[in-house]
């Protein structure tokens, strides 16, 4: 389960179901009774349990080269009942590489995605909440950072802090901050024009907490959605720059996007090196992706009932 | 119209005026003058569009500061409100006026607990905080009549209904005791049954506390009720101004007659039809130019389309006509 539904999760339990009742408690009911949340859910919460629980499902070591004495050129040996999905070119069980690859994924996928988040809530905030100059400048910044294309970008960071994984972590964040502080913005500037906002004016509450417990609160929904919605495409982002060849500079640790570029020179002889990751990249962005759009229909409050 | 030597409330000559680029000055309000006595309830009733709603914003100071100039005088209790900064309005909204709005659907924050959102105000203005505060917030709720305040506090602006809501907003006004409290339109979203009681404790609220009133509404029928005096507003001017008796019993304004005459009234025989005012609110000539309401007045003569009439006042009442109706015309016409 995502960060978000974990804490709507959160927010059910804090608040009494008779008597609470917030928007998010009805959109929780909402999500519960969509099946689409439920599959997404499912897979989502079986893609963690594989990150977390990796060392423990995986038979063998990621980097134990277990069937090198099989591998004749030309030739990897299929699946068998000692190595379930096979073994790659190296001889190392391709099982146990998928699973510890799914670590690979989450840390690169969540931490991208809470840095995008992060800074790209703080420029929103800042544009929404502050308006005038400050909101003409940060905005300016975002068209900036959109103007940079995306790979360009990640082939300068890996030239500029190498190529790590906090790297790849920054070339997908970046990319997303403007995302993030375009919708909070214009969520804000939508929500300061609200009636409440008005009333809170006309009893004296001060401006910042009016755009903190008031405006902010309110514009949260369509940044949170994003931030499920981006999980996913972080996640196959970072298996297409390690794809090619921009992840960790280390060829030991297991990367889904790696595996497959490795996989492309023995096509012919084992084709399954090759479908294998590309399954793994596109159950966990499809879990990503139909919990967070089943999240924005629960949140939408056009789609209620 | 002054009965207390200094009124808490008074209005001189506003006028607020839009601006757009490209587009001609719009003056929603244009000279408006009135006055507030302390403990008084003073009606402002007309058409949408008519400048109501503008005029309660320009008092509290809400109106934005972009593309609107405000001009005239506001002077609350002696102080004036459109030369104080932010921070001082902050003080005064909410503690010495408050101000109840038209549509409680959206005036409550819908992800915030109500609760919240009254010791939100207590907190603000009577630096009471935690238990305290909640308490306060219980009491309200139950003053203006939400059961069970307690409870209620805890629940979100969708678990209530639009009257409870419409309560909880009068309670954020009244947490503080303000000496004026200015309710735009604050029965227009509500079934009829809801605005009667609505009504009734707003003017139980307002006798009990001795809080200034201002009532703005398109309909005569609340102020009926209600108000001491009452201001008729067109056009962004005011065109009628009078104690209650004097307007209800014997209206002078085409304007006034014709709002009073569109009211369907239960003693009438059941064929009269409605005597609707001709026209929409669009069909209105700029002040400058004559009067705002003679395209659609049936009182209209020449005058009327050259020369801009003044409010004259004859004892309590001031009148914007040149060809007033006759004190009796309407009476006769409704009594049949």
């Amino acid at each position: 389960m995502s960060i978000q539904a974990a804490e709507i999760l959160a927010e059910t339990t804090h608040v009494d179901e008779e008597h609470g009742g917030s928007v998010r408690v009805e959109a929780w009911r909402r999500l519960r009774r969509n099946p689409a949340a439920i599959a997404g859910a499912l897979l989502v919460l079986l893609f963690l349990l594989v990150a977390a629980f990796a060392p423990l499902l995986a038979p063998y070591g990621p980097t134990d080269q277990v069937a090198l004495d099989q591998i004749r050129p030309g030739s990897i040996p299929g699946p068998s009942s000692e190595h379930v999905l096979g073994v790659d070119n190296l001889g190392r069980d391709e099982l146990s590489r998928l699973l510890y690859g799914a670590r690979q994924s989450l840390i690169i996928g969540v931490g991208s995605t809470l840095i995008g988040f992060f800074f790209g809530c703080l420029l929103g905030l800042a544009a929404g909440g502050l308006g005038g100059w400050v909101d003409g400048l940060a905005m300016r910044l975002v068209d900036i950072m959109l103007s940079i294309p995306g790979l360009l970008f990640a082939i300068a960071v890996a030239a500029l802090v190498g190529k790590t994984r906090l790297g790849l972590m920054i070339a997908i964040a970046v990319p997303a901050i403007p995302i993030f502080a375009r919708l909070l913005r214009g969520s804000m500037l939508a929500h300061r024009e609200a009636d409440y906002v008005m009333a809170a004016k006309s009893v004296g509450v001060r401006q910042s907490r009016i755009v903190f417990s008031h405006i902010v609160p309110n514009s949260l929904s369509p940044v949170l959605v994003q931030g499920t919605l981006l999980l996913a495409t972080a996640i196959i982002d970072a298996a297409a720059l390690s794809f090619l060849g921009l992840g960790t500079d280390d060829p030991g640790v297991p990367e889904w996007g790696r595996m497959l570029a490795d996989s492309q020179s023995y096509l012919a002889a084992a084709a399954h090196l090759a479908f294998l990751p590309c399954i793994a990249i596109v159950i966990s962005a499809l879990g990503f992706t139909l919990l967070g759009e089943s999240l924005r229909e629960a949140l939408d409050p056009r789609f209620r009932r | 119209m002054n009965t207390t030597p200094e009124p808490l409330l008074d209005v001189r000559d506003l006028r607020v005026t839009f601006s757009r680029r490209g587009r001609r000055d719009v003056a929603a309000v244009d000279g408006v003058s009135l006055t507030v006595g302390a403990g008084q309830t003073v009606g402002v009733v007309g058409e949408s569009g008519s400048g109501k709603s503008v005029t309660s914003l320009a008092i509290m100071g809400l109106l934005p500061r972009r593309g609107v100039r405000v001009e005239g005088q506001v002077s609350f209790d002696g102080r004036s409100l459109l030369t104080m900064t932010d921070d001082q309005l902050r003080q005064v909204r909410g503690r010495d006026i408050a101000m109840v709005f038209q549509d409680p659907m959206t005036s409550l924050n819908p992800v915030i607990p109500v609760g919240v959102q009254v010791t939100e105000v207590l907190e603000r203005h009577r630096g009471m905080s935690g238990r305290e505060a909640r308490d306060e917030a219980a009491r309200l709720l139950e003053r203006v009549g939400i059961p069970d305040g307690r409870q209620r506090l805890k629940e979100y602006p969708h678990q209530l209904s639009g009257g409870m809501r419409q309560r909880a907003l009068i309670a954020i006004a009244l947490a503080c005791q303000p000496r004026l409290l200015i309710a735009d339109e604050p029965t227009t979203a509500l079934d009829v049954t809801i605005q009667a009681q609505i009504l009734e404790l707003l003017k139980e609220l307002v006798a009990a506390s001795g809080t200034a009133l201002i009532l703005i509404t398109h309909d005569l029928g609340v102020v009926a009720g209600l108000c001491d005096t009452v201001n008729v507003m067109y056009s962004g001017r005011i065109v009628e101004s009078a104690p209650r008796h004097p307007l209800f019993g014997s209206p002078r304004h085409p304007y006034t007659g014709g709002l009073l005459g569109s009211v369907p009234r239960l003693d009438a025989p059941r064929a009269e039809p409605l005597r609707p005012i001709p026209g929409s609110p669009n069909d209105t000539l700029p002040w400058p130019n004559g009067c705002a309401f003679a395209p659609r007045c049936a009182n209209r003569i020449d005058t009327c389309t050259e020369v801009t009439p003044d409010l004259e006042w004859t004892g309590e009442r001031g009148l914007r006509c040149h060809n007033p109706l006759a004190p009796a015309e309407l009476s006769a016409g409704a009594a049949r």
